[in-house]
């Protein structure tokens, strides 16, 4: 099993008193396995792609990881793991304003000491992005952008994909379009992908679906 | 990794050269500022230790006549025969150098430091072949003469031995002072015995300059330090910016797997490569501004101190590597709390910039409370701050409590200004005024310190200037002064100029100790030159008549404050008691004075005869008299100075010092300057997205650049009406406490409204000059621009 999640539990401070958006979810993935992950806002969809991706840490349960809890991570454990074994696609995409797409693709990679030349051309060339290598992000329509960041996030070639509402800034045709690419490139690399999604048409499209209410799988 | 990320980091400033740019030159002008003060100073520092340890100045006691003049060889060989080891020194002028004499096989500290350059011989100095030693800037005033390079050697002086010194002075056998080793043998006989006309001056009451002049390059560096505080706001606001900028990057870089320990460390690197860099680039511009600053920082030096400086600039070690440090330690400063800002910012933090809302909510309250309690300080202190450590502190906490006032201040204003106001337009300006107000506000302080600090300095160096001139009316008074070579001289100005002019005043002193101060007494005839002239700033009944009976005595502001002496105080000379009747401002002397009549001082002190004189008589016959004066009695106009030219001589040595602060406020200013075009240019770009609803609902790109002149030029005469206060109120510290405290004399503070209403004039054009750029590169923002805002893709 490439990931196993056990009782977690999440509880944040809010003004009106602590709020508990994870109450014991428990799920598992294979690998080249794909799931989406469904629910209304709040329901901690977002909150527990940020546990399993080490963006943040449970207040209780485990996240095991090609056999490893990450639960109890430190800050160092937790940047080790972001950096090479799981790859995070942002709905904002988040590319580094100041570098250039090919560098933009590069760089988890680089960052990660796991930088395949050959592998990121693959992706570039794959993603329609081989004409724009040399400009800015802001230089870019949002799908651009976004298959950028598809690309950062597989370049390192992670086990595991987590993608928080990827086509979530774009045109339906494009969302589409981009889905078909990260799919594809995902299951050529046999990592498992867990995506979260208010699309029942994007959910349908992944192997598995699961879908979070009040913070427990429904 | 690290290279990757320093790549991403960097890659920010490549994309936004202004940033960097502000960044560099903010911290490279701040450097330069202090590091040129720190230039002058060092340098100065440097020519009187080069100056104490050639000539022993303040390290041994010396020999003297008590009536100041020469004295025979003969007394210098009689004292080697009673046992004492003494080594005599010849001191005089020659082309406007001085010349220094001494014997180096007796002397204390043998020639000092000096070291001749290859292929000179030293056994030519000792054998009297003529030889001179010094640097070569004094060299090329000696090219007549022999002379040897000596970097080493103090400026303005020449090293020679003192058979030549005798020679070229005209001091045949004539010894101006003896040192006296500090290990003495024993069984020799009294001085009193030996030499009674001698007297032993103490190695404390000589012109120890260093110790003089330290007031004087303390107000440098405290200028120096203030301008590097307007530089570093700049700075602190760059990185401000950068970092919150960087906001959505720090981020992603965190969740593309970067530890948070190795991005603060990188992140920090990074600014310390710019501070070197900028620092290095300051360092250059500083040796500019020292270089340009020397000679006026020297020749006001000699005209107040006496101290002779070299008027060229050597690259020293020590100073260029503060001015590194300083540039580290300042970046380390502004850039600390951004950086901890950072560490702290949780992963998941929302990453949208904020820079304008920076001073907003929390941050606003702890400003607020800090300039209070900063404020309240400056108050107490005002009462109670004595010394320049005092004076000082008082300064620090009133500018920086001011200046973090600033904001909240305007913000206030704003507010007030924006009730009652009926127009939509004049709605919308209000309050985008205060919405900037965050982004301009450390700019605005920057604005705030040099134009404080321009007003209370000018008003310090006005009040000095008006103060000066009444007090040279006032006590040189005398048409002309005149020095007698010798007693034969003497007895034949008084035969030829008694029956010519009004009077003829003795002047005649004795250096002393009064309470602990070294004081020059001074004798003095019952005449109204005095009577009708001298100003006092506490004065007893009938002070002049008790002076001039012997019963009182008058001391300078000096003494009263050093030692503690008022009216009504008794102070001891020669065994006798007096009763201070008066004390008097001494403007420009270092040292405590005291004046007594003409009688009791020669009863006091028989032994000194005067030498100068005040001559009274009418301003237009004063060249008839000096050509009648030569060919009666042999004085050569050389002799006397007239008093115009010592009125001439003295303000130009006090202008002199004023160019070097009137330096120094342009650039603090231009500084500021600075900071509102670079604060304006960055948030320039920001301000599309604020600006776009006004055009949208019908503003013209024109009036939006119109608004934002308007909005710079408000900001800035806000600013320079709160500056106005403050420069009185730094003014009034600086006369009152600082000035006592480094020179010893309070002066009064008068106000200069024209120079306020020109100075906030000058204020105002930089405002328009730094907003003028940004706001036409607004007014020509491309619609296309404008319509993004409005787009998903912003």
């Amino acid at each position: 099993m490439l990931l196993t999640v056990e009782n977690i539990h999440k509880t944040y401070a809010t003004a009106d008193g602590p709020f508990a958006v994870l109450r014991g979810v428990d799920l598992s993935l294979d690998a080249g396995e794909t799931l989406a992950l469904t629910g209304e806002s709040g329901s901690g969809k977002s909150t527990l792609l940020h546990l399993i991706g080490g963006l943040d840490s449970p207040d209780k349960g485990r996240i095991i990881l090609q056999g490893q809890d990450i639960a109890g991570l430190d800050d160092t454990g937790r940047a080790a793991l972001r950096r090479g074994t799981v790859g995070v696609v942002f709905q904002q995409f988040n590319l580094i304003p100041s570098l250039k797409v090919s560098d933009n693709i590069a760089f988890q990679a680089r960052l990660a000491d796991q930088y395949d030349a050959d592998w990121a051309q693959t992706l570039a060339t794959r993603m329609g992005l081989t004409d724009q290598l040399n400009k800015y992000p802001e230089q870019l329509s949002g799908g651009q952008q976004q298959r950028v960041a598809i690309a950062r996030t597989l370049a390192p070639k992670p086990r595991l994909v987590l993608a928080d509402e990827p086509t979530g800034n774009l045109d339906e045709a494009t969302a589409a379009d981009v889905m078909d690419l990260m799919l594809e490139l995902v299951a050529a690399s046999d990592a498992g992908l867990l995506m979260v999604t208010h699309s029942d048409a994007l959910a349908s499209r992944l192997s598995r679906r699961l879908h979070l209410k009040s913070g427990k799988i429904a | 990794m690290t290279r990757v990320t320093l790549q991403a980091l960097l890659s920010h400033w490549w994309r936004n050269p202004l940033q960097l740019f502000t960044l560099l030159a903010g911290l490279a002008l701040a450097t330069a500022l202090w590091s040129g003060v720190q230039a002058v100073n060092a340098e100065a520092r440097a020519s009187y230790d080069a100056a104490a340890a050639t000539l022993g100045e303040g390290q041994f006691d010396r020999l003297v006549r008590r009536d100041g003049q020469p004295m025979d060889q003969a007394t210098y060989i009689a004292l080697r025969r009673a046992g004492w080891l003494v080594s005599p020194v010849v001191d005089g002028r020659y082309n406007g150098v001085r010349i220094v004499g001494v014997d180096p096989l007796t002397a204390p500290g043998g020639i000092g430091p000096i070291a001749p350059q290859e292929g000179t011989e030293i056994s030519d100095f000792l054998t009297g072949e003529g030889q001179l030693f010094a640097n070569p800037e004094t060299a090329a005033d000696l090219a007549d003469l022999n002379v040897i390079l000596s970097p080493e050697t103090a400026p303005g002086t020449a090293l020679t031995d003192i058979g030549v010194a005798q020679r070229l002075l005209g001091k045949e056998n004539l010894i101006d002072s003896l040192l006296v080793a500090p290990q003495q043998a024993k069984g020799q006989s009294d001085l009193a015995d030996v030499a009674p006309e001698l007297i032993r001056q103490q190695a404390q009451a000589g012109s120890d300059i260093g110790r003089l002049t330290d007031s004087f390059h303390l107000n440098l560096t405290a200028f120096g330090l203030l301008s590097f505080a307007v530089g570093i706001f700049i700075v602190h606001g760059a990185i401000g910016l950068a970092f919150e900028q960087r906001r959505p990057v720090v981020r992603t870089l965190r969740a593309l797997g970067l530890p948070l320990r190795r991005l603060v460390l990188l992140m920090g690197a990074e600014l310390m490569f710019f501070a070197l860099v900028a620092g290095g680039i300051g360092i250059a511009l500083g040796y500019v501004i020292a270089a340009l600053l020397l000679p006026d920082v020297a020749a006001t030096l000699r005209g107040l101190y006496g101290a002779d400086v070299s008027g060229t600039l050597q690259l020293r070690p020590v100073w260029w590597l503060s001015g590194l440090a300083i540039a580290l330690g300042g970046t380390a400063l502004a850039a600390s709390g951004a950086l901890y800002k950072l560490a702290q910012m949780p992963l998941l933090a929302a990453a949208q910039p904020r820079a304008l809302a920076m001073a907003a909510g929390k941050s606003a309250q702890v400003q607020g409370i800090g300039a209070v309690l900063l404020l309240l300080l400056s108050v107490v202190l005002m009462f109670t701050a004595t010394g320049l450590i005092g004076g000082f502190a008082l300064l620090g906490s009133l500018l920086v409590g001011a200046a973090l006032a600033l904001p909240l201040i305007l913000d206030q204003i704003l507010t007030l200004a924006s009730r009652g106001v009926r127009s939509v337009r004049a709605q919308w300006f209000w309050a985008d005024t205060r919405q900037q107000l965050p982004g301009l506000s450390l700019a605005l302080m920057a604005l705030l310190l040099a134009m404080a600090a321009n007003i209370g300095v000018s008003t310090m160096v006005s009040s000095f200037r008006l103060t000066f001139v009444d007090f040279l009316d006032q006590r040189l008074a005398s048409e002309l002064y005149i020095r007698t070579a010798d007693e034969g001289q003497t007895a034949a100005l008084i035969a030829f100029a008694e029956p010519r002019v009004d009077a003829v005043l003795p002047i005649q002193n004795s250096d002393v100790t009064v309470a602990g101060q070294p004081t020059e007494v001074y004798g003095t005839r019952d005449h109204s030159t005095y009577r009708d002239n001298w100003v006092f700033l506490q004065s007893a009944a009938d002070l002049w008549d008790t002076t001039f009976a012997g019963k009182t005595v008058l001391i300078n502001e000096q003494l009263s404050r050093r030692g503690g002496l008022n009216v009504g105080d008794m102070i001891n000379l020669q065994g006798s008691s007096f009763l201070v009747a008066g004390v008097y401002g001494d403007y420009g002397n270092p040292i405590g004075q005291a004046v007594i009549g003409e009688d009791v001082f020669a009863a006091l002190y028989p032994d000194i005869t005067p030498r100068s004189f005040g001559i009274r008589l009418n301003p237009d016959d004063v060249p008839t008299f000096l050509t009648e004066l030569e060919a009666a009695t042999g004085i050569a106009p050389t002799q006397s100075i007239n008093q115009a030219s010592i009125k001439a001589m003295s303000l130009s040595i006090f202008e002199r010092t004023f160019t070097v602060t009137t330096a120094l406020n342009i650039l603090t200013l231009a500084v500021a300057a600075f900071a509102i075009l670079m604060s304006l240019l960055t948030l320039a770009g920001m301000r599309v997205p604020q600006l776009a609803p006004a055009w949208a609902m019908g503003m013209t790109r024109k009036q939006i650049g119109q608004v934002e002149l308007l909005r710079a030029v408000l900001l800035a005469l806000l600013t320079a009406i709160v500056a106005l206060p403050l420069g009185l109120a730094l003014a009034w510290a600086l006369l009152a406490v600082v000035n006592v405290a480094a020179f010893g004399w309070k002066l009064p503070m008068y106000l200069f409204p024209f120079d306020y209403a020109r100075l906030g004039l000058f204020a105002l054009i930089a405002a328009v000059l730094a907003a003028l750029l940004p706001a036409r590169r607004l007014a020509r923002t491309p619609p296309a621009d404008l319509l993004k805002v409005f787009s998903n893709e912003r």
